[in-house]
């Protein structure tokens, strides 16, 4: 017998008028996880596009891949370099995804029974979005948080950061963002300091797990790590976001694919890299005088202008609009990590604020063509 | 005041079995009929009852809003069938034709000597009205009210386009013929749209107000054309006519009789030997797709019109009041296994780099009936805009067409637009958005209020 045919058979109570009718969008998802529907246009154009929302969403997933390799690799790395022992290739990755498989297990158990849950009462469709912003938190989360604290953030972040606003489509704030900043606020010692970056950092004596930006903040020079560190990402930070170069490739395939918008992402490090210019020749201090191409590459910066900013339901949605929310990003991210040492990592920060202006830019933009409009039927009275 | 435009903003879908350029006559269909849904909000007042005799061209009902706008019979016969569905609404008129042909005769007088008034009662008279429609609301013209210009689009963007050139040199005479009717109803407004490459008819219109257009899908749609050359604001109208309805204006003002004619365009990837039919407006689609093999066995799907914007229609329907093609796709009504990863199902064209079916973008292409996919919310944005080239946010219209906000939907430019402006919309949207349906629902909301 064939998948289909099983599929068929599983289906039947789930139909309209059967047993577990109401279960139905929880059926659908798993069914249409297997399988492309066979439904057909019915108004409408006749012929349709191969791209639809799961598409777009695993798009994005393989995007990410490159990046979560390599957090997988240098969680373990900086935990066993620090340690002093010897170690291979293969240790680091099994320490990594000994620490890191559970979290990405528990953001997807507790978000997607929180979305099964809310399609199943509201009676829609499960939505996709889910797939990514599951990977997203625990990609963006220090590595030894404890899994409770990451399912807390997730069920924050779905509860009232999505489902609270409409759900999919809806929400104001980037869903992953909205579970690190609760995490950030509701949990500062394990989200901050310099005991969090680096795994088992806090009991295990000699390891330090600074950030580079932590280590600015302080107002000390980070010599330890050159460029090509900061480039590669065998750094401290969040789990993912310490690699520029597994960034850009993930940046890569989202444009090349045009699932990606490059103008926000473009936005961002024309934004960043002109207030970090600024920054080297005012040079007040340690932060400003930091140099503004290294600016790009430590931090979450990277990671976030690809794989956060470029949230469609949350950015601008006008291209003008993509364009100026870009760069205020870029902006207002080193302008956080310079002004405000408390906060080193800008980014977050800045993404979040830029979602909150992200429709007031659309607003101004799209009345700027109804006033062109307007314009043209008033020219067009007075002629009369 | 020629103008020369290029579109930048659109898609040209490039689809297996366009029509060869040859023109297949076929005979008289045994039965034709009209349907009532072609006339967007008219409610028809009957003339004629169910088994009455009728000639061509004789009224057989009337537009309940005005009782001067007249609609025809095609051919000479009788009323064999009245098809009603709920509340008795009328969904269509079946006739069946007999061997006499006789021919209701209108007073014909040189257009010269004519006023515009007495145009515009001929044209209501005999029929030839609804060949008239508006924007806004894409709606048969109202005839109380003149319109600021006239548009007529001489070639067709969609996919599987029908070639007007191949279809006017046939006619031009009663083309220009057409064309000097409507001069006269509004001078110096009437505005032709032709495609740069339709060399012939540059020359052969050369009098005429002409604006050459490039570029992809919707280049050719008069909506576009309008947008560039006449924009529409609020309280003002445009009439826009499809070319071969403007040959039958030409005719009924040459001989004083309604002749529909229609050439149409036969195609799709199912089809074996695609090609160009004379036949009648209304006619049994049975009778043109006797002539037509197909390719496979596979079910398949006939639509009245191009693949974007068409209706469906059975195999027993009949030819649209309005279409020059009938368009034939295979039904995708089949499971895909996985199909939804990126790279897998590489058959299926995307416009998104996620299958490797752009690497043969230039190769004409199989595309079937099934909606890749299930309907979600908004997400993606900025796809819209890709394939909408009008100074308009088409993502935002259709959002305020859904909450039904009048004045956020005329403030975004709802008046300029159609229902077919947004086939690609349709098309191309990862969330699988109907927005034409969206749009005209829209627009009726907006005409039940403000009307």
């Amino acid at each position: 017998m064939n998948i289909r045919g099983i599929v068929d058979k599983m289906k039947t109570p789930f139909e309209k008028g059967q047993k577990l009718e109401k279960l139905y969008p929880a059926f659908n998802a798993f069914e249409t996880f297997l399988f492309v529907p066979n439904h057909t246009s019915k108004t409408g154009a006749h012929i349709r596009d191969a791209i639809d929302l799961k598409r777009v969403m695993i798009t994005v997933i393989i995007a990410l891949l490159p990046a979560l390799l390599y957090g997988i690799y240098n969680t373990g790395y900086q935990y066993l370099y620090q340690t002093g022992e010897s170690f291979t290739t293969i240790d680091a990755i099994l320490h990594g995804s000994y620490k890191i498989v559970p979290m990405i297990a528990v953001s997807y158990i507790v978000g997607l029974g929180i979305e099964f849950a809310f399609a199943v009462f509201r009676g829609h469709q499960v939505n996709e979005g889910y797939l990514v912003t599951g990977l997203l938190i625990p990609m963006i989360m220090p590595v030894d948080i404890p899994l409770w604290m990451v399912g807390v953030s997730v069920a924050f972040a779905v509860l009232i950061g999505k489902e609270a606003f409409g759900g999919t489509g809806m929400n104001i704030l980037n869903p992953a963002l909205t579970a690190r900043a609760f995490a950030f606020f509701a949990y500062p010692t394990y989200m901050s300091g310099n005991q969090v970056w680096v795994s088992e950092a806090s009991y295990v004596d000699g390891i330090s797990g600074e950030t580079i930006l932590g280590i600015l903040a302080a107002g000390n020079t980070p010599d330890q790590y050159s460029m090509l560190d900061m480039f590669i990402g065998s750094i401290p930070g969040s789990i993912a976001e310490t690699s520029t170069l597994m960034v850009l490739i993930g940046a890569f395939i989202l444009i090349y694919t045009g699932v990606g918008s490059w103008r926000i992402m473009l936005g961002s490090v024309i934004g960043a890299a002109f207030t970090g210019i600024l920054f080297n020749l005012w040079g007040a201090n340690e932060l400003m005088s930091f140099n503004w191409f290294n600016q790009l590459i430590v931090g979450g910066f990277a990671f976030g202008i690809v794989f956060m900013a470029t949230d469609p339901v949350s950015a601008a949605q006008t291209l003008k609009g993509k364009w100026i929310y870009g760069i205020l990003v870029g902006v207002f991210c080193i302008l956080i990590r310079v002004f405000n040492p408390a906060y080193p990592e800008g980014v977050m920060l800045a993404i979040l604020l830029m979602n909150v202006f992200a429709p007031t830019i659309d607003h101004y933009v799209i009345e700027s063509n109804v006033k062109r409009r307007e314009k043209r039927f008033l020219s067009k009275l007075k002629t009369a | 005041m020629s103008e020369d435009i290029r579109i930048k903003k659109g898609l040209s879908i490039n689809i297996k079995g366009v029509a060869d350029k040859e023109l297949k006559k076929v005979p008289l269909p045994n039965q034709l009929a009209l349907i009532l849904d072609d006339f967007h909000l008219i409610i028809p007042k009957l003339i004629l009852r169910e088994g009455d005799s009728v000639k061509r061209g004789q009224p057989i009902f009337y537009s309940k809003s005005n009782e001067k706008m007249k609609f025809v019979s095609p051919v000479t016969g009788y009323i064999e069938k009245i098809e009603r569905g709920e509340r008795r609404k009328i969904l269509k008129i079946v006739i069946k034709p007999s061997k006499e042909d006789l021919a209701v005769k209108h007073k014909v007088l040189s257009t010269e000597k004519l006023k515009s008034s007495k145009i515009i009662e001929i044209l209501l008279e005999s029929g030839c009205w609804p060949f008239i429609k508006q924007r806004p609301f894409d709606i048969i013209a109202n005839p109380k009210v003149l319109p600021k210009s006239i548009f007529v689009s001489c070639f067709d963007s969609a996919p599987l386009g029908i070639d007007f050139e191949f279809i006017l040199k046939h006619q031009i005479t009663s083309f220009k013929n057409g064309l000097n009717v409507l001069e006269k109803i509004l001078p110096n407004k009437l505005k032709i749209g032709l495609s740069k490459h339709q060399k012939y008819l540059q020359a052969e219109l050369n009098k005429y107000d002409t604006n050459t257009f490039s570029g992809p899908h919707p280049s050719g749609n008069v909506g576009v054309h309008i947008h560039h050359l006449d924009p529409i604001s609020q309280g003002e109208s445009v009439w826009v006519l499809r070319p071969e309805d403007v040959c039958i204006i030409g005719n009924l003002f040459e001989s004083g009789e309604y002749i529909p004619t229609r050439t149409i365009a036969v195609s799709g990837p199912p089809v074996k030997n695609p090609s160009y039919f004379k036949t009648i407006i209304g006619a049994k689609l049975s009778s043109v797709l006797k002539n037509i093999e197909f390719n496979s066995d596979h079910e398949f799907r006939i639509i009245n019109g191009d693949v974007l914007s068409g209706i469906k229609v059975e195999k027993d329907g009949y030819l649209g009041f309005y279409n020059n093609n009938i368009s034939i796709l295979k039904e995708g009504n089949n499971y895909k296994l996985f199909g939804w990863i990126p790279f897998i199902n590489n058959n299926v064209p995307s416009i998104y780099r996620s299958s490797f079916n752009w690497l043969t973008s230039s190769k004409p292409k199989d595309y079937d009936t099934n909606l890749n996919g299930e309907e979600r919310a908004f997400v993606v944005t900025g796809e819209m805009e890709k394939f909408f080239p009008m100074d308009i946010y088409p993502m935002q219209l259709i959002k305020e067409c859904m909450t039904g906000n009048i004045e956020k939907m005329e403030r975004l430019g709802i008046y300029e637009v159609a229902p077919e402006d947004f086939g690609l919309i349709d098309y191309a949207s990862s969330s699988k958005i109907e927005a034409q349906s969206i749009v005209r629902e829209g627009l009726d909301y907006l005409i039940k209020e403000t009307l």
